[in-house]
Order: structure tokens, then C-alpha cells, then sequence
């Protein structure tokens, strides 16, 4: 029989404990169990055949960690072949009744991914594909991916799974006990993520006994709609007498497991611990149980790598400031790749309370497919939203989506058959919520009608794809009034009527009612209120913006969402005034004129103050002077305090961050007027191949910065001919390489001769925890600097001279 | 032999902001210093996870060698800290991936932070690992040397690839080491801890038994 078929109609169960019992047999601790498979075959073959012959549907192959990382090429495939060839001479022997499956078993590789860990996301969907291409040719009947205790490896498990092969694939990941993975994932994220991308079953293994998982099994079960899988530990390990021994017996193990089968887990079985006893004694307690029957739930839920959100509770807020359109100074930043400005704008946004953010850095002379992978990825490494990619370009769509670590929002989709051919496909293989606009080759009605018959129309089609409707939010496009006075009262009732007839979620770009009007705020604010009480689901909008913010909080207080109105009252006074007019820190206050009073903010490290008075300074002293005459003495102030040791490094980059607020507040005032900066001279600076820790990087950048110099900043874990490729593109007169750990030393020394041979013009400045002069001096650096301060006294030395 | 590796957690052990601000590079703290120090460790608290794999290994040691049964490594160091002991508490522990992510969140848009932070991480792992040796001499009524770490003197870190197919420190407690011999999550510690039975308290610590008396984190005590 297919498995598909007997799992939509029965409760399947899966095997127990594998490597347990290996141990119990002679297996070392260290050494690799997927071995036995050549080695003790007879041992291998004998605990799967009594799983079968206690009741398991489906027994694993002994390929837990039988992947490229841990095995030659060759070696791997023996080892899968064998195992194959193993369970099903178990299945053979068997002498259960049962239907029998062989599932090839897959667990985590043990590296952490980039950007935690130094797995590229492509090698382990390479290295997984590999796994799944041999369990397909050698005839395993499904694929078990397991025990997976980090979202993004998950995702290059089951993408590699669903690349290379057609069969049905389980994922099932390892809960703490604090209810999520090793790396923050929620059950609500990993079942949005999952379902996305078309898991058969999902669920929970390892870690802990069932009493322990029984929360975390029920959130599945409340957000899944496909069946919940469930093999706990048999409680926790001890020693005893020189073994190990597992708490739970069998009969409490099937006692507690069933309690959760007759909750809807269609899927259980055992992990560490369990033997064909508990199976048996499960199998015994639940075989005549009536399977739950399987019930959409309807969500429409996108996830970052930590939560999930979802539509149709509160309003959610999109925040819309991660886009160039008619923003001089973000377009400055996206032409001169500056991804700290786009990730700021990032946290800003998540600290004023949106929940996803939209991602749009089209421009037409930059590689969009190249800055919206670098900003998605690089987004995901400081906030943890849920992420909205804004593009056009299928091409970029489709790189984007395939990195996203969660399920992403996609924005966006519209009624033009090209369109619809060009998302869809993507949604279908990646996941994701998708904005569909309703417009066609016809362009956009100018009826809620004509609207509406396009969403049933993209509808239609997105079902064709096996795309469901809860995976589909429709905009009813927001036009200004200020060409058409009815245009908001037509896209109200598209909306409503979608809503109610349709039963589909919405969202609107609310701030494009206002266009060409004046105090445009006022008109948001008000229209987004209309909205909400139109049955608006969420909005693409600026949390800067203190009408927004404050009708959300409103309306949220009013509609019932907000118990005891404690958000209402949390937030009442941020929005009584705007963002950008925030009264300064009470403890901001610095005495004088404000040419010395800015020098004094910034010794002091006050930011908001800074940007302030760099501001008030810019209406009446030209740029560069503010510069030489406050900035650059400040910072020598405090760089020569820190040189003597009165002034430590938190509070020396106190103030170098407060002296970026104002670079900041005259990048902008330049960029105002059409201009660019002039720096001083490019410095290349990266941590070396090997090396993923960057904080010092990160503080040399800051300062040179400050200085004036143009740094183009690498990264970590950069190879060396990136470096030099970067350096002799850039003709760089200096390159800066830090190191933190003895083993990085050589790539670093890899790198310096490279830059001698192809740029030979470079001086090449190194830091890092480990390095001392002697260690620079032998790999051939021109300089050792011990900290930051010296870096930058070096790229005078080199640049300014 | 087989070991038997068992996992420990516990709440925040005690909080100390001298040493955070010792690992940030800031030992005399102005108010303001000591304001940011407390808002970031409030921030790092609720990401912390602490997690402990440890198992009790034989030992054998013969000249600078230690074996171990499952494997053994040659160090003249460890082998003294270890010297008189035929076992030996062998442990992974760390405070999980959420400190990290506040580092290079703030790497990125505050560096300040992104030193408090990396300073408050650093004393978050060393109260940890100090607070496990603590309870596992307690509960099991033994004393334990000071605890030595592969990359310590002249204990190579190659041991760490021994280490952790040992405690399996990936499953157990998330913990996974790079090609290049490096932990993530960063704020970890694998160590090794002598068992002594004569019930004297647990050794120090502290800076004043290492032997890099130039290092700038050198503790004034």
C-alpha cells in the first residue's frame, strides 16, 4: 500500500530507540552507529525485526547521522545501501501482520548554520540531497527527518528531501523544555514553515519523555493541519551501574503517549530510550483506536526563525520603511551597499511595534536578485520579524524565498497570467503568504465588483497551483483621493466583500489614500481606523508615524483586542508626539553654545542629542566644518582617553556611535541636496576564512568610519580571494584582517600572500584575540594593532599622509 | 567503555557585574557605564538557556599523557591538574544561541552594547560552569580540581573533536564546534575537572592559576 494513503486513514506507528539498544549491544560511545550497518548486520536487522514484529508501520533506517560531513562518498553509499537492505531483510523476517514501511532516517548534520555556526545553508542542502538521492535508489518507501533542533536546517533537510525525490516526508523536531527548538523556534513557527513547503506529517522527538512534550504536542495539534507526529524519549537518562537507563517503563510510556493520540497524533513511536516493549505495549493500548480525522485550520501564518504570526486576531503592522521609493538617503545607502542603514531602519521599525517587515531594494542600477538575498539574510541575523520580500523580479523572489529562514510574506502577486505563472510556482515550492492585488491586464477596476472578481479569479488560479486560500491575502488597493474622492469608499467595500463573501484576509499600503495631500498623516490615520472596521486584516504602513500608531492602539482597545486597555495605556505617551519630535533625555542636558555643546554630547555619548544639534548646526555651519571643528576633536578627545587608559572601550564607542548620529544627520542634509560625501580613502576590512565572530571587525569599522575613511566592510568568514578580489577592485590602499582563534592564523597568512602577489600596493593591518606582534610580523602583516584607536592611527599614517 | 552522559540546566546563577564588566574591558565604570551594563544584562537574561552535558570518564595518566579509554590526549599541563585523579568530570556547557544574536544584532548598530554584551555572555558562561561544579561536587560528595579547557597551556584544542563525539554535545544541548575547532553558540565551555575524594572544598578558579600573566582580562585578585 502508498504510505500517503494508510496515513490519511489510520494511526501509524513508527519504531523505537535505535542507538540505545546499539549500546546495549557493544557500540562506544563516539563511535558511529551507521557502521553497525556493514559491520554487525545481524545486530542491526535483529532490533528492526522486532520492532515490525511489535507493531512499528514504519521502522528507520540506521542512518541517523549518515550524511557527507561524516562519511566519504563511497563509504556513504555502502552504508545506505546496507542499511536498506537491512530493514528490509528485518521487514522479511517479520512476522507482524501489520502494513510495513521503511523510512530512511535523516537527522541534523551537528554544525550549526550560517550565520550561527559556519554551515553554509547551500552545503547542507547539498549535503542532506545527497542522503535522500541514495535512500530513493535504493528503495526506501518514505523519508523521516529528525530530531532537527534548528529551523534553518530544517528547511535545508526537507528542501533537499523534496528536490530529489517524490516520496512522503515526515519532519519532526526536538523541543526543549522551554517549549522551542535549540535556536528559539516556536511549534506554531516550525508547523508554518513546514506546512509551507508541503511536510506530510510534522511533529516532536527526542529530548524528553511524552509527559514533558505534552504541551508542545498540543500547540501542534492546534495549529497543524496535516497529522501530528510524536516519538519521545522514554523520559530521562541515568546511570545506573555503569548503564544508562531511561526513567519511563513501558506501559507509562503507552499510557502517556496514548493520552495524546486520542488528542489527534496519527503518528507516534519512541526515541532514546524506548525498546520494542513500549512499542509493542503502545501498539497493544491504541491499535483499536479510531483515528482523529484531519481538519485544515485554516491560518493564514507567516514565521520568522523564532515565531509565527497570524492573521485575523489584532491588526498586524507592516512596516514599510525598508524601500527607496522617494527616500534619497536610503537609495545613498542602497547605491553604496551600507546594510548597517537598512538594518537600523530594521530594529527602528521593530522597536516601534511592527510585527513584519517588508523588504523592497529595487533600484534600477543595482543586482536586485544580489541585494535582496544580502538584505534578507542580513535582516535575519538582527531582528527576528517575520519578513514581507517586496519584488518584482521572479529571480530575486525566488533567492530570497529560498534563504528566508520561516515562512516569508510574499509581496506580491496580481490578476496578469504572467504574473500568476511567475509567483505561484515559487509559493508552491518555498511557502509563504501571498499580497495579491487586484488588478489584471485590464488594470484596476474602478468597482469593489470588478475588484472582487479578480480575487476570485487569482483564487481560482492559485488553487490550480495547490495553493490554498488562507495562503493568499488580497489588497484592495488604497488610491489617493486627491484624484478621485470616491476611490476610498470603492476599496472599502472590495475589501469587506472579500472578507465576508470570500472569507480571505486583507491588508492595504494604507498611506497611499493620501497622496498629494497635505499633513497626509491625518488622512492615514483616519482611513486606516475606517479600514480595521472594514474587516482590514493588516496594513503596509510607517510605525514612525504617530497617527498610525495611535489609531492602532486605539482601535485595538476599542474592538476588544486589548484586555484592560494595558496596551493603549503602555503606549498613550509615545504617540502623543511624533517619533522624529521626541523630547530629548532628561539626563541629555550639556551646557553651552551649540558648537561646543555637540562636542560635549558626543564625548558624553548622547545620541538623540547629537543628532539634534548636528542638525541645528547644519542650518547655518557647512558640513565639513562641523566635521573638523566638533567632530573629529571629540573623538580625539575620548580616543586619546582611551589611550591612556581613563576612558575604557564601552564608553569610547558610546561616543563613537553618538559621532555616527551625526555623520548620519549630514549624510542625510548632503544627500538632501544631490550630493555625496567625500571620504578619505578606502579601507577593505573582513575577518578571515574559518573565523564567524566579528564584534572587533565591527568596532575597527566604527572608528574608521568616524575618521572619515570609506570602509567597505567584508564580513566574516570571508575567503581570501574575496578579499583580495575586493581590494585590487577597489585599488584599497589599506586591507584590516582580524582573527580570533589560532586555527584562523593560517588563512589569515593565506590571505596576506595573495594580496602581496595580486596587490602588492596594500598595506595590510591585523588584529584579533590571538594575534601579537610576533605572530603578524611572522605571517607578513605591515602592522599589528593591538586595538582600534591603533587601526586608526595606522590608516592615517598610510592614507592621510 | 560506554559513558553515560547526562544533562543539567539550571536558573540564572548569580550575577556578577564586576566580572562582566572586567570581560567588557571596563573596570572603572562610570554610572553611565554601569547603567548601560544592567539595561544590556536585563536584555541577555531572558535569551539565556542554560544547558549542561556532562559524564564522569577513567583516567589514566602516564608521564604527559592522559588516557581516557575513549581517547586520550598529551599535555603536560593537564596532566598535572590532573595528577593523582583516576577520574575525571568531563562537560559541555553553554548559555545558547540567544546571546549571540544579541551580539551581532548590536555588532551591526551599537558596538557599546555589543561589548557589554559580549562581557556580560562571557560571565553568564563562567557562572554557569562554576554553579554545575559546584552542584555536581556537592550532590555527589567529591572535590573537584580546577577546571582546564582544550586550548588552555598546552592542551591542544584538536581535543575538542574528541570531546564532543563523547558527549554528543550537539543533541544534548545544542552545542556544535566549526571546521576551524570554534563553538556555537560562542558563549560555551568544554572542560575537563579532576574528582578528588578527600571532600576538601572545590579549587579556585581563578586568574592566579594561569600561567598568561600578560593577558588583559587578568584579575586583580
Amino acid at each position: 500500500m502508498n504510505f500517503r494513503k494508510y496515513l490519511r486513514d489510520h494511526i501509524v506507528f513508527l519504531d523505537g530507540g535505535m542507538g540505545t539498544l546499539l549500546q546495549k549491544r557493544g557500540l562506544q560511545a563516539g563511535e558511529a552507529p551507521e557502521r553497525w550497518n556493514l559491520t554487525h548486520r545481524e545486530a542491526v536487522i535483529d532490533i528492526q525485526r522486532q520492532y515490525f514484529d511489535a507493531g512499528s508501520n514504519v521502522v528507520c533506517t540506521n542512518t541517523f547521522g549518515a550524511n557527507t560531513l561524516h562519511f566519504a562518498e563511497d563509504v556513504l553509499e555502502e552504508i545506505v545501501k546496507a542499511a536498506l537492505d537491512n530493514a528490509r531483510a528485518a521487514r522479511d523476517k517479520s512476522v507482524g501482520a501489520q502494513e510495513k514501511f521503511i523510512a530512511l532516517d535523516i537527522g541534523p548534520s551537528g554544525k550549526l548554520l550560517k550565520p550561527l555556526g559556519d554551515l553554509d545553508f547551500e552545503d547542507a542542502v547539498a549535503m542532506f540531497a545527497r542522503t535522500v538521492r541514495l535512500g530513493v535508489q535504493y528503495g526506501a518507501d518514505l523519508i523521516l527527518i529528525e530530531t532537527m533542533s534548528d529551523a534553518y536546517e530544517t528547511k535545508a533537510a526537507l528542501l533537499a528531501a523534496k528536490e530529489n525525490s517524490s516520496l512522503p516526508v515526515l519532519v519532526s523536531n526536538a523541543y526543549g523544555e522551554d517549549g522551542k527548538l535549540m535556536t528559539g523556534a516556536t511549534p506554531a513557527a516550525m508547523t508554518a514553515l513546514l506546512e509551507g513547503m508541503g511536510v506530510d506529517a510534522l511533529g516532536a522527538n527526542c529530548s524528553l519523555g511524552p509527559k514533558q512534550l505534552c504541551g508542545v504536542v498540543e500547540e501542534l495539534l492546534r495549529c497543524a493541519s496535516v497529522p501530528v507526529l510524536f516519538k519521545p524519549n522514554a523520559g530521562l537518562p541515568k546511570g545506573v551501574g555503569g548503564e544508562t537507563v531511561y526513567d519511563v517503563t513501558d506501559r507509562e510510556f503507552a499510557e502517556d503517549v496514548a493520552k495524546l493520540i486520542q488528542k489527534g497524533v496519527r503518528v507516534a513511536g519512541g526515541c532514546c530510550g524506548t525498546t520494542p516493549a513500549h512499542i509493542r505495549m503502545l501498539a497493544d493500548l491504541t491499535g483499536g483506536y479510531t483515528p482523529v480525522p484531519l481538519a485544515d485550520k485554516g491560518c493564514t501564518v507567516v514565521s520568522s526563525y523564532t515565531h509565527a504570526v497570524t492573521f485575523g486576531q489584532a491588526p498586524v503592522l507592516i512596516g514599510e520603511r525598508i524601500n527607496p521609493t522617494g527616500k534619497k538617503r536610503f537609495k545613498q545607502a542602497l547605491m553604496e551597499r551600507d546594510m548597517d542603514y537598512i538594518l537600523s531602519e530594521g530594529v527602528r521599525q521593530q522597536e516601534q511595534g511592527a510585527d513584519i517587515l517588508d523588504v523592497n531594494v529595487g533600484l534600477p542600477d543595482i543586482d536586485e536578485a544580489a541585494m535582496l538575498l544580502d538584505s534578507v539574510c542580513a535582516l535575519q541575523s538582527v531582528v527576528d520579524l517575520p519578513l514581507q520580500i517586496d519584488t518584482s523580479d521572479p529571480e530575486a523572489m525566488e533567492a530570497a524565498l529560498r534563504r528566508y529562514n520561516g515562512k516569508a510574506m510574499i509581496n506580491s502577486v496580481n490578476g496578469k497570467r504572467d504574473s500568476m505563472e511567475a509567483v505561484f510556482p515559487l509559493a508552491h515550492k518555498y511557502g509563504g503568504v501571498i499580497v495579491a492585488l487586484t488588478l489584471d491586464e485590464n488594470g484596476i477596476p474602478d468597482t469593489a465588483e470588478g475588484r472582487v472578481k479578480i480575487a476570485e479569479k487569482i483564487l481560482h488560479t492559485a488553487a490550480q497551483y495547490g495553493i490554498a486560500k488562507k495562503d493568499i491575502i488580497f489588497d484592495t488597493l488604497a488610491m489617493t483621493i486627491s484624484a478621485d474622492t470616491s476611490a476610498a469608499k470603492v476599496t472599502l467595500a472590495a475589501l469587506r466583500r472579500i472578507r465576508e463573501e470570500l472569507g480571505c484576509h486583507t491588508l492595504l499600503g494604507v498611506s497611499n489614500i493620501s497622496f498629494g495631500l497635505p499633513n497626509r498623516d491625518a488622512v492615514n490615520g483616519t482611513f486606516f481606523a475606517l479600514a480595521l472596521a472594514y474587516g482590514l486584516s493588516g496594513a503596509i504602513m510607517n510605525p514612525y508615524s504617530a497617527d498610525m500608531m495611535r489609531t492602532y492602539y486605539t482601535f485595538k482597545a476599542l474592538w476588544n483586542l486589548d484586555p484592560n486597555c494595558a496596551e493603549y495605556i503602555g503606549a498613550a505617551d509615545s504617540f502623543s508626539i511624533s517619533v522624529s519630535q521626541k523630547a530629548e533625555h532628561p539626563s541629555e542636558k550639556v551646557e553651552g553654545q551649540a558648537g561646543s555643546q555637540l562636542q560635549s554630547a558626543i564625548i558624553k555619548g548622547f545620541r538623540e542629542r547629537v543628532g539634534i544639534l548636528t542638525a541645528e548646526l547644519l542650518q547655518t555651519v557647512p558640513p565639513l566644518e562641523i566635521v573638523n571643528r566638533e567632530i573629529i576633536p571629540a573623538l580625539n578627545t575620548v580616543g586619546e582617553g582611551f589611550e591612556n587608559k581613563t576612558v575604557y572601550l564601552p564608553q569610547l564607542l558610546t561616543s563613537a556611535e553618538a559621532a555616527k548620529c551625526a555623520f548620519e544627520s549630514i549624510k542625510t542634509f548632503v544627500a538632501a541636496g544631490g550630493k555625496k560625501s567625500a571620504g578619505k580613502g578606502v579601507v577593505v576590512i573582513a575577518t578571515v576564512r574559518g573565523d564567524i565572530h566579528d564584534i572587533g571587525k565591527n568596532i575597527v569599522k566604527l572608528l574608521l568610519e568616524n575618521y572619515g575613511f570609506d570602509v567597505v566592510d567584508l564580513g566574516k568568514d570571508v575567503p581570501a580571494g574575496k578579499i583580495v578580489e575586493t581590494v585590487a577592485d577597489l585599488h584599497a590602499p589599506l586591507a584590516g584582517l582580524s582573527a580570533l582563534m589560532t586555527t584562523t592564523v593560517p588563512a589569515m597568512e593565506e590571505t596576506i600572500r595573495l594580496l602581496r602577489e595580486k596587490a602588492p600596493w596594500c598595506k595590510v593591518v591585523v588584529g584579533g584575540a590571538v594575534l601579537t606582534q610576533e605572530y603578524a610580523d611572522r605571517i607578513g602583516a605591515d602592522k599589528y594593532a593591538k586595538d582600534a584607536m591603533e587601526t586608526v592611527r595606522y590608516a592615517q599614517s598610510v592614507i592621510e599622509k | 567503555m560506554s559513558v553515560i552522559v547526562s544533562t543539567w540546566t539550571c536558573s540564572s546563577p548569580p550575577f556578577s557585574e564586576e566580572e562582566a564588566l572586567r570581560y567588557a574591558g571596563c573596570r572603572g565604570a562610570d554610572e553611565g557605564m554601569r547603567r548601560l551594563l544592567l539595561d544590556c544584562a536585563a536584555q541577555a537574561e531572558e535569551q539565556m538557556a542554560y544547558r549542561v552535558c556532562y559524564g564522569v570518564l577513567s583516567v589514566c595518566i602516564q608521564g604527559d599523557c592522559c588516557d581516557f579509554a575513549n581517547f586520550s590526549v598529551c599535555s603536560r599541563q593537564l596532566a598535572k591538574n590532573l595528577d593523582g585523579c583516576t577520574s575525571v568530570l568531563l562537560f559541555g556547557a553553554t548559555v545558547g544561541v540567544g546571546i549571540d544574536r544579541l551580539i551581532a544584532k548590536y555588532g551591526r548598530i551599537s558596538p557599546a552594547r555589543a561589548v557589554m554584551l559580549q562581557g556580560i555572555g562571557a560571565e553568564r558562561i563562567e557562572a554557569l560552569c562554576d554553579a554545575f561544579c559546584r552542584n555536581y561536587a556537592e550532590g555527589n560528595d567529591v572535590g573537584l580540581r580546577p577546571r582546564f579547557s582544550p586550548g588552555y597551556g598546552d592542551l591542544p584544542l584538536e581535543v575538542q573533536k574528541s570531546v564532543f563525539a563523547v558527549l554528543d554535545c550537539p543533541r544534548k544541548i545544542g552545542l556544535s564546534l566549526s571546521e576551524s575547532l570554534l563553538m556555537s553558540p560562542s558563549k560555551s565551555v568544554t572542560a575537563f575537572a579532576g574528582i578528588t575524594h578527600n571532600k576538601r572544598k572545590s579549587e579556585n578558579n581563578g586568574c592566579s592559576s594561569c600561567e598568561n600573566t600578560g593577558c588583559s582580562y587578568r584579575s586583580e585578585q
